[in-house]
């Protein structure tokens, strides 16, 4: 049985029905105790980061998802649902404020989508459509051929394949990283925390096949956990 | 690297497609979903419902449709044509569209747009733009609204640099001039516009020959392209068009 938390803040539906489709058993619900007691748990990314945080923070469900997390619980965060993963993000912050706190379940704060790269070009954001998630260029030379992305949420997909995103603000880049994607500048798209979390820049429930195949390995992972 | 974008535009009347379907291998031409799906297996990046029905009884119609493709569908899309409020966009969002287009009901009101970012994320609201080119005048393109019928008086690329400040996330642009000519895309129009904002811009309305989508990418510099009748009537593929754009070294999703 998978968990969609729903914080209220949109349509859960697309997630709900891919993961369906895989043949996964799915309930939504905002019950705190029951997301805290369950055995995989989806965060699915609707809303902005201020907003989503400070309604799961009220219902308890801040701490309900870092005690199934921490208990082992395989975990996907989609798009916000990844940013809420890190320590804090400046999407929705009051003016001179502090940054809304997310899970904490990965060091950094989320930021924007800068609209220039590094070599002054100018770039459209939000980041919208389908774009290439790439392995982290691993340190040896003889391991860049390396065929496989080195994670089991993403067992069965290319390197370079295309998902489909859409947002304006990125994850900072770490240990946690296992995939990489380039707009202005290069962002973890794909990332992997302690035990069975993993957090995606993409929305894998709107990205045709290869989205399907991201969708069955989480699944996988879920009837393991 | 973020590639371009095909979009087939699906015209939907009473949940039906319009502006005749001649596409082989569909059990139901009519059928918007199966449709849809076609162009997903085709390697479409999106696809938009564009609801041409006129009144707010048939639109349930469309609202079911929407919840229909949510569940059949794989891929973005995005639902048009016809909604006036917030609470209008709210019910298709809620429905299980992915994004909302806009167009009359900006222009009398551009504070919806800047409504509908703040409730769904600027992400899901698209601004629909029917330009026309000012007569005599070749760098001014006028604002139409009312499907097309009637001029308003403001400037194509002002316009665009408001719509985007109010929070509109990407902007559909369909040059009214090219619209069913068979010419290619108004890529001054689109270029003009594409220049203007930093938010993406989908260029529409022209596309007569599969090279005309490489330049609406490389000389209107749109972000994404749509066509509706060269794909429903099995002209060509998106598949064709996407390794048509390969071949122009412009970025796709083969």
């Amino acid at each position: 049985m998978i968990t969609i938390v729903d914080y209220h803040k949109g349509n859960l539906m697309s997630v709900e029905r891919g993961l369906a489709a895989q043949g996964a058993a799915v309930r939504v619900t905002d019950d705190a105790a029951v997301i805290a007691r369950a055995s995989a748990v989806v965060l699915p990314g609707v809303g902005a980061f201020g907003d989503a945080a400070a309604t799961m923070a009220r219902l308890g469900q801040m701490e309900a998802v870092r005690e199934a997390v921490g208990r082992g619980a395989a975990f996907l965060g989609i798009c916000l649902g990844m940013h809420l993963m890190f320590e804090a993000g400046e999407e929705g912050a009051p003016d001179g404020g502090p940054n809304p706190q997310g899970l904490g379940l990965i060091p950094g704060v989320v930021r924007r989508l800068p609209r220039q790269g590094a070599d002054g070009a100018s770039f459209k954001v939000p980041h919208v459509g389908w774009n290439s998630v790439v392995p982290p260029v691993p340190p040896e030379p003889d391991l860049r051929d390396f065929p496989l992305m080195p994670s089991p949420l993403l067992d069965g997909i290319a390197p370079g394949e295309y998902f489909y995103f859409t947002h304006s603000y990125v994850a900072p880049d770490g240990p946690a990283t296992i995939g990489l994607t380039t707009h202005s500048v290069t962002f973890p798209s794909a990332v992997a925390a302690s035990g069975r979390a993993f957090g995606v820049q993409f929305h894998p429930e709107k990205s045709s096949d290869a989205g399907a195949q991201l969708l069955r390995n989480f699944v996988t992972l879920a009837e393991e956990a | 690297m973020l590639t371009k974008r095909v979009i087939p535009c699906l015209d939907v009347k009473d949940g039906r497609v319009v502006k005749g379907v001649n596409f082989v291998g569909l059990r139901d031409a009519g059928d918007p979903i199966e449709l849809a799906r076609a162009y997903d297996e085709q390697r479409a990046d999106e696809v938009v419902f564009l609801d041409i029905t006129a009144t707010s009884d048939d639109r349930a119609t469309t609202v079911e449709l929407a919840s229909h493709a949510a569940a059949e569908l794989h891929l973005p899309y995005c639902v048009g044509g016809g909604m006036r409020t917030v609470a209008d966009m709210r019910t298709m969002i809620a429905a299980g569209a992915d994004k909302v287009a806009v167009n009359s009901a900006a222009v009398a009101d551009p504070a919806l747009i800047t409504q509908a970012a703040t409730a769904f994320g600027t992400q899901a609201v698209v601004c629909a733009i029917d330009a026309k080119a000012v007569a005599g005048n070749p760098n001014r393109w006028e604002v139409y609204v009312a499907g097309g019928r009637k001029a308003t008086g403001i400037d194509v690329l002002d316009w665009a640099r408001e719509v985007a400040r109010c929070g509109a996330g990407e902007i559909l642009l369909t040059s009214m001039d090219r619209d069913g000519s068979r010419d290619g895309f108004d890529c001054a129009l689109t270029r003009a516009v594409a220049r203007a904002v930093d938010v993406p811009v989908i260029a529409s309305g022209g596309v007569g020959r599969i090279e005309h989508f490489a330049e609406g990418i490389l000389e209107g510099e749109a972000d994404a392209v749509l066509a509706a009748s060269v794909f429903h009537f099995g002209e060509m593929t998106v598949r064709q068009v996407k390794e048509s754009m390969a071949s122009y070294g412009i970025p796709v999703r083969l």
